[in-house]
């Protein structure tokens, strides 16, 4: 056996290949100038907790937008890799395994740092290497003595912890943003203090893309980009057990409580609402305008064919009076299929098998050819609906933003509202996607499935595709007598200004037939252990309207086509029966809070979160939860 | 004049800010951290980028080294764990960019181009799970199964273990290379 080793020791001295002395020459010189730059900068150097301004990404991305030619990609990335190891706290605690102690606190402050610094990127290499390096000069902690195996066996476990923890998997995996994903987020909704702010104002949001963007990552094996999590709508995805709304009402709005499952001291409020299904004979007549971005990106397996195939589905959904057209963009816009009768399936079907993907994307000119057939196709009491299919890219012809989101809001007006259904990963202009769909009064889904589309498009045709309630305002006061703090889960994107919530020409979304509608506020009554602010020493607290209210929640909506809104009020109280499949919202919750990271959920885990969602998965009858269970576990994995 | 002094001693110098003996222990040890990091990726550009990874950071890193471990091993382990973070991002990467257009178009004529360039040994230790492949790559080295296990953070049965495996699989893949 000795004998064997011998020969591979051989074998393998004879396969190593000699340094290059070009190479060699090059990075002894780096590291010549690191070290002294390093001794340069020792003084100087300090830590600080200020995040700077700009993103990790924005960087990067304009980089590699620049760039496109092969070499450039390679010589970019090969800067992005030293980056990494150089500038991610990743890449200080790899080549230093010293300090593993540290606490995960100072890991994430380093690690804003770091995401700051990294927009010195485009500069050059040497550039870049200054900054970076200072940090470890002042940061390293004395060394931990040299330590038997087994120590260092259970370190360097915790190594792999410790990495995970300081720097997620979407920060030091730079390459999968060689794609130009943009996704619309903000930051958490922070904690609030009721006696100073008690007023909350946001607009529904039925959109469940996210969920989908979600699930599309998670299955290929990556957690999703932080900000392509949007905690409300993967809690909407999912149809909660909401009564009925009564007859000639538009919808009905149920508020729970019950107790948060990652803090015992506080509760959750749940708002849930429930579009009222009218029947589909009463149903108007609609006029969709399928709208197919056929640009060459779309010539993928999970593009086009997925959305001919979707499209095949919905058009089983269609009745005999409502009308289809098609209209393509790429380069030129074109109308490929006149207004047609649903009924003529066949033709519809061979226009739909017919498109071709081919070209660049010229978004603006196909969306206004296809509102111009909209407009053509109105009729007494009929619907129009234009429905966008693409990959999200918008690369020719949206040169100025504003005045695409204008000018579908300015056809919202007229009655042509715009749903957009994203396909494939890449190139997702997420962002794009959402600014358009809530503009036109429509919703943003994504269709990474067969089945989703199943989902989107059949199951819930009727609500994606009827509005029954525009501009639906969400408010609540709450009360600072018996509630602390509160804070809003998910809802970033849509929140609203106080005063916008009785100004009726402000845009919010609207609910479609049948939609459910959820959103959960995390409450912190007074006097509990769980308050995170002191109270005010010279505050006083306010007028109570009734002693037992948390809140006072105010709804406001239009009917559709109407321009003065309705209000609807009620107290929330704190002996509201909770919701009876509450902890699976709460679970959803939780799953998009621990994707995001937040730091609201102290030590609660995947594990918490997977028990939760098991334990309430109720009826399921579309195996919709036990999907998401099954994804909890994905991340979990994923994550450690 | 500094041929005499030892890995551990220019170690702590360069650490207290001595350029000359920084210069001079990194010059010393370029070959070896090469070589090693050709074991453990198996292709040269990668050794390469790999080696520039580690020079570019080693100066930040080296006022950690307070000599109470062999430099050398110190050395070892840094370009392990810098080795593991690579791998850990290329599987990431080439997972996100399965189908996803010229990325992937350009990481396979890379990994063409580099499979062109090694020989059945390299491509045979390719084919061992990642912890074979590190343990059998330093003890090829030169290193004692006491030290890798010290690096490698495992116990020293361990690493005897791994090296009986890898050797079983090198045996197996030669035994039905010969037969064909």
């Amino acid at each position: 056996m000795t004998d064997d080793l011998d020969d591979l020791k051989a074998a393998m001295k004879a396969a190593t290949p000699r340094p290059d002395p070009a190479v060699k020459a090059a990075h002894l010189a780096l590291a010549e100038k690191n070290f002294a730059d390093l001794q340069g900068s020792r003084d100087g150097a300090r830590l600080n907790s200020d995040r700077p301004r700009g993103g990790l990404w924005s960087g990067v991305r304009k980089m590699f937008a620049t760039m496109t030619t092969r070499g450039g990609l390679v010589a970019t990335t090969a800067i992005v890799a030293v980056a990494f190891v150089v500038l991610s706290p990743a890449g200080r605690d790899l080549l230093s395994p010293r300090d593993l102690t540290r606490p995960a606190v100072v890991e994430e402050r380093e690690a804003d740092e770091a995401m700051g610094l990294q927009d010195t990127l485009q500069e050059t290499a040497e550039q870049m290497a200054e900054p970076a390096l200072e940090a470890p000069a002042v940061a390293m902690p004395s060394p931990a003595p040299q330590a038997p195996a087994a120590e260092l066996a259970t370190r360097s476990r915790t190594l792999g912890q410790t990495l995970m923890k300081a720097a997620p998997a979407d920060m030091i995996a730079p390459l999968p943003e060689a794609d130009t994903e943009a996704f619309a987020n903000a930051s958490d909704n922070p904690l609030k203090i009721t006696a100073e702010e008690p007023i909350s104002t946001f607009s529904i949001d039925v959109d469940t893309a996210s969920y989908a963007v979600v699930r599309n990552s998670l299955t290929n094996g990556q957690l999703p980009p932080k900000d392509a999590v949007r905690v409300e709508e993967m809690i909407n995805y999912f149809p909660y057990d909401y009564p009925t709304p009564a007859a000639g009402e538009a919808f009905r709005s149920t508020v729970s409580v019950s107790p948060t499952p990652w803090n015992a001291d506080t509760r959750l409020v749940q708002i849930g609402i429930q579009g009222a299904t009218p029947e589909t004979d009463s149903r108007p007549p609609l006029n969709l305008v399928f709208l197919v971005d056929t640009s060459g990106s779309m010539n993928q397996p999970d593009k086009l064919p997925l959305l001919k195939q979707s499209f095949a589905l919905m058009l089983g959904q269609l009745r005999a009076e409502d009308r289809v057209a098609i209209v393509t963009y790429a380069g030129s816009a074109g109308e490929v299929l006149a207004p047609t009768p649903a009924s003529e399936r066949e033709t519809i079907l061979s226009a739909l098998n017919r498109l071709d993907a081919g070209g660049s994307t010229a978004g603006q000119e196909g969306l206004q050819q296809a509102y111009s057939v909209a407009d053509g196709m109105a009729g007494d009491g009929t619907l129009q609906r234009v429905i966008l299919a693409t990959d999200g890219d918008f690369n020719v012809g949206l040169s100025d933003p504003e005045a695409l989101k204008d000018f579908i809001a300015q056809k919202r007006e007229s009655g042509t509202y715009l749903s957009v259904l994203g396909f494939g990963r890449g190139n997702l202009d997420d962002a794009t996607m959402q600014a358009l769909a809530q503009n036109g009064n429509g919703t943003a889904a994504y269709i990474d499935t067969l089945s989703e589309a199943q989902k989107v498009l059949v199951d819930q045709l009727s609500g994606a595709l009827f509005p029954i309630a525009d501009d639906v305002k969400i408010q609540v006061e709450f009360n600072p007598a018996q509630v602390a703090e509160y804070r809003l889960i998910g809802y970033e994107t849509r929140a609203l200004r106080r005063e916008d919530f009785n100004n009726d020409k402000v845009d919010a979304g609207e609910i479609g037939a049948g939609t459910q509608v959820t959103a959960l506020y995390e409450i912190t009554p007074v006097g509990s252990p769980a308050q995170l602010t002191d109270p005010l020493r010279y505050g006083q607290a306010t007028t109570v309207a009734g002693p037992d209210e948390l809140g006072f929640l105010r709804l406001r909506y239009k009917a559709p086509g109407e321009s003065d809104s309705k209000l609807i009020e009620m107290p929330i109280t704190a002996d509201l029966p909770a919701q009876a499949d509450a902890g699976f919202a709460a679970a959803i919750a939780g799953f998009g809070q621990l994707l995001r990271e937040s730091t609201y959920l102290d030590d609660w885990g995947w594990d918490d979160a997977i028990a939760l969602a098991n334990a309430n998965r109720g009826e399921d009858p579309f195996g919709y939860r036990a999907e998401a269970v099954q994804l909890m576990r994905l991340a979990q994995s994923l994550s450690r | 004049m500094r041929m005499d002094t030892s890995d551990e001693t220019l170690a702590q110098a360069a650490a207290a800010g001595d350029a000359a003996a920084f210069s001079a222990l990194l010059q010393r040890v370029y070959d070896r951290l090469f070589g090693l990091a050709f074991r453990l990726t198996g292709s040269r550009t990668e050794a390469e980028d790999l080696t520039q990874d580690i020079c570019a950071a080693l100066p930040g890193k080296l006022s950690g080294f307070r000599g109470q471990s062999r430099f050398s091993t110190w050395l070892y382990r840094v370009t392990v764990n810098a080795a593991h973070d690579r791998r850990r991002r290329q599987a990431s990467h080439s997972k996100a960019a399965d189908g996803w257009g010229d990325w992937e178009l350009a990481r396979r004529a890379e990994a063409e181009e580099t499979s062109e360039q090694v020989d059945w040994l390299m491509a045979a230790m390719r084919g061992l799970k990642d912890d074979l492949r590190d343990t059998l790559a330093l003890v090829l080295d030169e290193m004692t199964h006491a030290e890798a296990a010290d690096i490698l953070g495992v116990s020293e049965g361990t690493i005897s273990w791994r090296i009986s495996e890898a050797k079983k699989h090198l045996a197996a893949l030669r035994a039905t290379e010969d037969r064909t």
